[in-house]
């Protein structure tokens, strides 16, 4: 895919700045709603409040009440009626809160949204965003702290794709409203407030793409959204013992783009994939599969793993032993090269 | 013609919340017994107070303080018409399932002018949500019957253009079109096509929202009817209340009849009579008027009844009785317009006979249609899934196609489907 061109807008900072992933969102969504009349934006608390994270502040100020929908509470409200905004010509982008609240609104994601291109070969396109901030590790109650993610790269029609940097965050929520399929946003919720330098004026990768974040030889890290930074802590760890790893972002989880991951492996021999999900049947089980597949020969160990549990989300005082960190990581790297 | 009218007496004290009929003589108690709840459910032609009709089942013209209409001959004579092609088409829908031509059929027999009188109220910029078994309206907004075949014959999922028919495509998941309904008439309003120049203007727009009795206990039928309501849309949330979900009866889906709930909305609901079409036609034409002006959203309930089954599939005489269909076909919807058009001296017997012929005529095109379809190519499972190709896809369409071409030399002759076991 050919990266959207983004036209400059007054929303568009001309100078390198240093912004959160919020603050990329943010500018975003601002920068998307300015150059299309056509881009709005719902869901519980976007408005007044700014949502319950701030990502969408000061936009309905700017744009008024029909273009940022503080809309009633039910999903599949938010959900259902974008798709028929979608089809009115609307490209809609909705909040859901949190990532356990998805599910009320799952009907409308799987039984229509995802559908309906197909259904109708193309006459019907729903170019709708669902943003879900989602993942652990803020010590919030239940329905907060969840990884659905993988139920939804399981779903035909839908595309889903995660952010794990303020740069990224910019840059794909654009590419992501531009998109004429159903993208399904999820966004680190716990990494909001890390920084960056951005540099509006620099190209864009594609937005279904994977990327090297950091190269390396020794071993391959695989892995998105908030666990990016813990591999990269991890790798930085690593470097001090004298271990070489590279790391990779696969930032699009449907379709995946395991090329990088595959010519990675070719090199290093090894893969550990990380993320913060239940591990069954998940996106991990997808890339540890295509690479057998593809790089069986060029395997030194077997494929790792390091996830959360085949278990709800637990109380919050138990978080930190259930989301993969930085020691978990390194030990399947210690044992991936122990083979 | 003012939203007034569907405003109703206060109720006595002490029955504020019981859920029966007005005027339902039982109503004299705080608690409404349990056959209170389902006589007000019932409430028939004959018996419910705020059913509104225009043509009784003896086929008498009768007058409504609120939806008198004029109407030409021409008008009852073509959704006369109407009515017998559609019925035509769907039996032989039925036929062609029993002869193994379809998968499945989804019959719309006795709901004919619930879905005539509500369809050619329609204007064609305004836009349809059906659900599944919509051909009635389907066949006024210009989808011909044959362009359902797929659907039921399996080699497409609706083939019609809801862009340029306004009719979205059939929706098999209970209610969730109403939800899709909303946010399409949530776009007609921000986009300023309500409320212009007298709510007759041209560019004036509305939506309607197709579903049944048992859609009602669906959330996403409450969530539509909340989101119509806080964002004024221009949405008709049109109930064929044709008494049975599958084998549920409607007193399995609700206490009060359904088209009060719409007061819990804070819209007007009304209760026609669906077997009726010229009232179907009327308060139809009303309701998307009222949307059209700014004033929607509204709640039709069309009291009607499924003469046959659910589907093809369904055995409807292990839960209902013969007497309730004996009962029902003498309020024919068809019958009982053709009886005025012969009593009224509105159609001739060349009339009936030429409608009847050209019946005879869709019946034939539609079933050599359905016969000669093609099958879909192998490569239509992979087609349009998505706007910008997925590699992903891309990839298994390629593989899949050539491990088909792998069996090309040793079957020849054969084609795709034979030779993959």
């Amino acid at each position: 895919m050919a990266a959207p061109t983004m036209e400059t807008s007054t929303a568009t900072p001309t100078p390198t700045q240093t912004i959160t992933i919020a603050k990329g969102l943010n500018m975003a969504l601002r920068s998307a709603m300015e150059r299309d009349p056509k881009v709005i934006m719902m869901g519980e608390d976007v408005g007044k409040l700014g949502g319950v994270f701030r990502v969408t502040d000061g936009l309905q100020k700017d744009f008024g009440e029909n273009r940022v929908l503080d809309t009633p509470l039910a999903e599949s409200g938010i959900i259902g009626t974008a798709i028929g905004l979608a089809m009115r010509g609307f490209r809609p982008v909705c909040e859901i809160q949190f990532d356990g609240f998805i599910f009320p609104g799952f009907d409308q994601i799987v039984s229509q949204l995802s559908k309906m291109h197909f259904r109708s070969q193309g006459k019907v396109k729903l170019p709708v965003v669902i943003r879900v901030p989602f993942g652990g590790g803020i010590g919030a109650v239940e329905h907060h702290s969840e990884s659905p993610e993988s139920l939804f790269a399981h779903v035909s029609g839908l595309k889903v794709v995660s952010c794990s940097n303020p740069v990224d965050a910019y840059w794909m929520l654009q590419q992501a409203i531009d998109s004429d399929d159903p993208v399904l946003f999820f966004e680190p919720k716990r990494r909001y407030w890390e920084k960056a330098e951005l540099d509006p004026t620099a190209e864009p990768a594609s937005l279904f793409t994977s990327k090297v974040q950091r190269p390396g030889a020794a071993a391959t890290l695989v892995t998105y959204g908030p666990m990016v930074r813990t591999c990269l802590d991890a790798a930085k760890a690593a470097e001090e013992e004298g271990r070489d790893l590279e790391v990779i972002d696969l930032r699009s989880l449907s379709p995946l783009d395991l090329d990088p991951v595959f010519d990675s492996v070719r090199r290093t021999g090894r893969l550990v994939a990380v993320s913060e999900s239940a591990p069954e049947s998940s996106v991990t089980s997808e890339v540890a599969t295509r690479v057998q597949q593809e790089c069986f020969y060029s395997l030194e160990a077997p494929v790792l793993r390091v996830n959360g549990f085949d278990t709800p989300y637990p109380p919050s005082r138990l978080e930190d032993g259930f989301l993969p960190d930085l020691d978990r990581v390194l030990d399947a790297v210690d044992r991936s090269l122990a083979y | 013609m003012s939203a007034e009218h569907w405003t109703r007496p206060s109720r006595p004290e002490g029955q504020a919340q019981n859920g029966t009929a007005p005027g339902h003589p039982a109503a004299t108690s705080a608690a409404p017994t349990r056959e209170q709840v389902i006589a007000g459910l019932r409430a028939t032609s004959e018996g419910g107070a705020d059913l509104v009709q225009l043509l009784t089942p003896e086929g008498q013209r009768v007058s409504h303080p609120n939806f008198d209409i004029d109407i030409t001959d021409e008008q009852l004579r073509g959704m006369y018409r109407d009515m017998v092609l559609v019925r035509r088409a769907d039996r032989e829908g039925n036929a062609l399932q029993r002869q193994g031509q379809l998968g499945i059929w989804v019959p719309l027999l006795g709901q004919e002018a619930a879905q005539i009188g509500a369809g050619r109220a329609m204007r064609p910029q305004d836009m349809a949500f059906p659900s599944y078994r919509e051909h009635g309206v389907a066949w006024c907004r210009g989808v011909d019957p044959t362009e359902l075949l797929g659907i039921f014959r399996g080699t497409d999922h609706g083939s019609w253009d809801p862009n340029t028919t306004g009719m979205g495509l059939y929706t098999i998941v209970i209610g969730n079109q109403c939800l899709n309904a909303a946010g399409y008439a949530m776009g007609q309003r921000f986009e300023g096509r309500v409320g212009n120049a007298g709510g007759d203007a041209a560019e004036n727009e509305a939506t309607i929202a197709f579903f049944g009795d048992g859609a009602t206990s669906q959330g996403d039928v409450h969530e539509g009817m909340v989101w119509g309501a806080v964002y004024d849309a221009p949405v008709v949330f049109f109930c064929q209340n044709n008494q049975w979900a599958i084998s549920e009866p409607t007193e399995r889906q609700t206490r009060v009849p359904l088209y009060e709930r719409a007061r819990g909305y804070g819209f007007p609901g009304i209760r026609v009579d669906g077997n009726d079409v010229l009232a179907s036609l009327a308060v139809t034409q009303w309701a998307l008027d009222e949307c059209r002006h700014g004033n929607g959203p509204v709640l039709i309930e069309a009291f009607t009844y499924r003469m046959d089954a659910h589907t093809t599939s369904d055995d409807a005489t292990r839960y209902r009785l013969d007497d309730d269909i004996e009962a029902w076909k003498l309020k024919d919807p068809i019958e009982r317009l053709r009886v005025h058009l012969v009593r009224e001296q509105l159609a001739d017997q060349e009339f009936l006979d030429g409608v009847d012929a050209e019946a005879d005529e869709l019946a034939q095109r539609f079933r050599d249609f359905c016969i000669n379809m093609p099958e879909p190519p192998p490569e239509r499972m992979f087609s349009q899934v998505y706007a910008q190709e997925s590699p992903v896809v891309a990839a298994q369409r390629d593989d899949y196609l050539q491990y088909l071409d792998g069996f090309a030399d040793s079957v020849a002759g054969h084609n795709a489907e034979g030779s993959v076991r």
